[in-house]
């Protein structure tokens, strides 16, 4: 289904622009600019405003990244258990940064705020599945089922 | 009513008034950085806290609404404190180059660290480094100076309806951008510079080129012609520390020959011929059934509003160049004939309300001399600049008349200068025109004002004429898409872009209210009523511009020098 499709089938609920990046941005893993143009022209609202919806919410990325999207927590609970260790060892296994994506457009790794898993402390999650007392160790085979 | 204490003095206001304005009936100014008296309350800078009584935190007072029995202290220690650190960290996060800063003593974060005594902000200087954006010829924008207060936003989304301005991102990492956070030639801006008045700080103002004034002045074979438009004496007088409208005609003419212009003419000459050949075509539309309502074509923003968002309706555009372009063809022809001088050394500046007028200008098919026909196009503020350079004192100059052939002019000419003033002076002609009667009374009252539509109906010999006029594009669009939907029960439809017309145009000095467009609209009219000659068709250069050279109003010379055609300006993102 191309993204027209996807945005007109919440055209007409209320609020339904996040929803329709949601949807899209479950597809492309992005919102490229035409998707935005596009949400504009069939909710009826201006280009600047739909881009400023698109670009407040941290999880709708307006620029290109990888398809499966990696977020490491790093708020507080999760940093003093180690989260630093483990943001490492995931840049290392990609050989990628915090913020960038990998050249075969497989993986993109972002930090985020607390995604409400303190109990079990790191947390990382991919495609918004969490992975709970995340170790430097464990990446490699959690990384694998993504490969 | 309500009734409260504010620093110790009882009063009773309106429901529903904040404590900023209850404070101003007591004579309290609370200073302001993100309100703006003619928006929506943003309360986003905190500049304005005040201490309510029974709050444990500072109330934001344009945002607080007052309730009986509230006591609200607004120069406490605690207050003023707070203040200045807020100043303070607004501070830290702007350029600290004031001195080098367009907005250099008409700043309100400026005037709000002087009046707060910062002097050593004790937080680190950090500004984010953006580049300045210099898309478009009318207007530019320095990021880095955004205090985030989103007037400009109101102004352009809700005042004008163009949304080419908007929020990007959140928190410390927002930013106000043009659409999709390219530049502001991608964006739909219509170049109307709304936005330079709503913003308290030098964030986006003129493309200033008072340099190619004096290098063009310098230049021994540069022959400096100006003009200058209707609205621009009535605000002069404002940069110059004159009161509205105070500035006499032949003072100003005398102050622009002071800063060395070779000869002075007036766009209201031409805005008389404006109407000769916008009522001729107007009333060639009626009887020859052509596209109707016609719309008004002087107002730059406006012209850009239609190719932008409505491209399907510049057909119903006057063909007639604006009176600024139809001057530049004329001072390259008719004007150095007459005062045998080669157009090639013709400098022509025109002097304007309007930042558009600078896109205008450079138009590629605005060249119907065989040279570009305005070579520069300067706005009020920037004459304000040359005028306080030059150190005249106005009070003190003697008055000067203007150049033969292109400086006489009506009161019809007068009013362009406000919104309504095109349609009235219009009615003026056509109607002597259609029914060969003497105007009585030449005051169409109905079209005057700020209101935002204003309509009115005429009786030509019969056939019942209605016109409507919107200012602000708002406005416009309401009309617009009454057209667009086939349902417009009018003839003519004048449109100025602007909230009051030229008068409160994007060159104008900074505005920050409507009342004082308001002011400026009055002293439009009584200029007008001063005038001997109140009806275009009346003008004696206008006769003999005829008579000698253009022959009939549309006629063969008219189409080539003084009409225009229109695009579909293709904006990809609305
Ligand atoms: S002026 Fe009140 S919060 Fe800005
Ligand atoms: S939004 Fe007002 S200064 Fe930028």
């Amino acid at each position: 289904m191309g993204y027209t499709d996807i945005i007109a089938r919440y055209s007409d609920k209320p609020g339904g622009l996040i929803e329709a990046f949601h949807a899209v941005q479950k597809e492309l893993s992005y919102l490229p600019e035409e998707v935005i143009v596009e949400a504009a022209r069939i909710f009826n609202v201006p280009v600047a405003q739909a881009y400023g919806v698109a670009s407040f919410y941290s999880m709708f990325s307006t620029k290109a990244r990888g398809k499966n999207i990696i977020r490491i927590c790093e708020s507080a609970p999760c940093h003093v258990a180690g989260a630093a260790e483990v943001v490492a060892a995931i840049e290392a296994e990609l050989g990628i940064k915090a913020g960038e994506s990998t050249a075969d457009g497989s993986f993109a790794l972002e930090l985020t705020e607390c995604v409400g898993q303190c109990q079990a402390t790191p947390v990382i999650t991919i495609n918004g599945k969490a992975y709970l007392d995340v170790n430097p160790a464990k990446i490699r085979e959690i990384l694998a089922e993504y490969k | 009513m309500v009734n409260l204490t504010v620093d110790g003095i009882k009063i009773s206001v309106p429901e529903g008034s904040t404590i900023l304005q209850a404070a101003k009936e007591v004579g309290v100014s609370i200073p302001t950085l993100c309100y703006h008296p003619d928006q929506a309350v943003k309360a986003n800078c905190r500049v304005c806290v005040c201490e309510v009584e029974g709050n444990r935190l500072l109330q934001a007072a344009c945002a607080m609404p007052v309730f009986e029995g509230m006591t609200v202290k607004t120069r406490t220690p605690k207050v003023l404190e707070a203040r200045r650190t807020i100043l303070e960290l607004i501070l830290a996060n702007h350029p600290q180059d004031c001195l080098n800063c367009i907005r250099n003593g008409n700043c309100e974060l400026q005037s709000l660290a002087e009046e707060f005594a910062i002097r050593d902000n004790p937080f680190e200087n950090k500004v984010r480094g953006l580049p300045k954006d210099f898309s478009t010829p009318a207007l530019f924008r320095d990021p880095d100076k955004c205090v985030l207060c989103r007037r400009c936003i109101e102004a352009c989304s809700v005042i004008q309806s163009v949304n080419a301005l908007g929020l990007e991102g959140r928190g410390v990492h927002s930013m106000v951008v043009p659409t999709l956070g390219k530049d502001l030639l991608e964006s739909p801006c219509i170049m109307c510079g709304q936005c330079i008045h709503a913003c308290p700080v030098g964030a986006i103002g003129e493309n200033e080129q008072i340099d190619e004034f004096l290098a063009a002045l310098a230049d021994p074979n540069k022959i400096v012609v100006t003009q200058i438009a209707p609205a621009v004496r009535v605000a002069i007088a404002e940069e110059i520390g004159m009161t509205t409208g105070d500035m006499p005609m032949n003072v100003f003419v005398q102050g622009l020959r002071q800063i060395g212009f070779d000869y002075v003419l007036h766009t209201n000459f031409t805005a008389d011929l404006t109407i000769m050949e916008e009522g001729n075509e107007l009333l060639k539309r009626l009887k020859e059934g052509g596209t109707l309502p016609m719309f008004t074509s002087c107002s730059p923003g406006w012209i850009n509003f239609c190719e932008t968002f409505y491209p399907d309706l510049t057909n119903n555009l006057s063909t007639c160049k604006s009176p600024q372009q139809m001057f530049g063809s004329l001072v390259k022809t008719y004007w150095a004939d007459k005062m045998g001088i080669d157009p090639a050394n013709i400098y022509s500046v025109s002097i304007m309300p309007c930042v558009a007028k600078k896109f205008e200008a450079a138009r590629p098919e605005m060249c119907s001399s065989g040279y570009r026909d305005v070579d520069l196009v300067l706005t009020t503020r920037e004459i304000g600049r040359l005028f306080r350079m030059s150190g005249l004192d106005f009070n003190k100059l003697p008055g000067a008349d203007f150049d033969p052939w292109m400086g006489k002019y009506t009161g019809a000419a007068v009013i362009f200068g406000a919104s309504g003033g095109v349609m009235e002076a219009a009615l003026r002609t056509v109607y002597e025109v259609v029914t060969g009667n003497t105007l009585e009374d030449v005051n169409f009252t109905v079209t005057r004002g700020i209101t935002g539509i204003k309509e009115a109906e005429v009786d030509l010999n019969g056939t019942v004429v209605k016109v409507a006029i919107a200012n602000g594009l708002a406005n416009a669009r309401k009309l617009m898409d009454q057209v667009r939907a086939g349902e417009s029960p009018y003839h003519f439809i004048e449109i100025m872009a602007c909230p009051g017309g030229c008068i409160g145009g994007g060159g104008q000095p900074i505005t920050k209210a409507n009342v004082k467009r308001v002011e400026r609209i009055d002293a439009i009219y009584v200029e007008d009523e001063a005038c001997e000659m109140r009806k275009s068709h009346i003008n004696p250069e206008v006769t003999a511009i005829y008579e000698d050279f253009l022959h009939e109003p549309l006629g063969h010379k008219s189409h080539e020098l003084l009409h225009t055609h229109y695009h579909n300006a293709n904006k990809k993102f609305l």
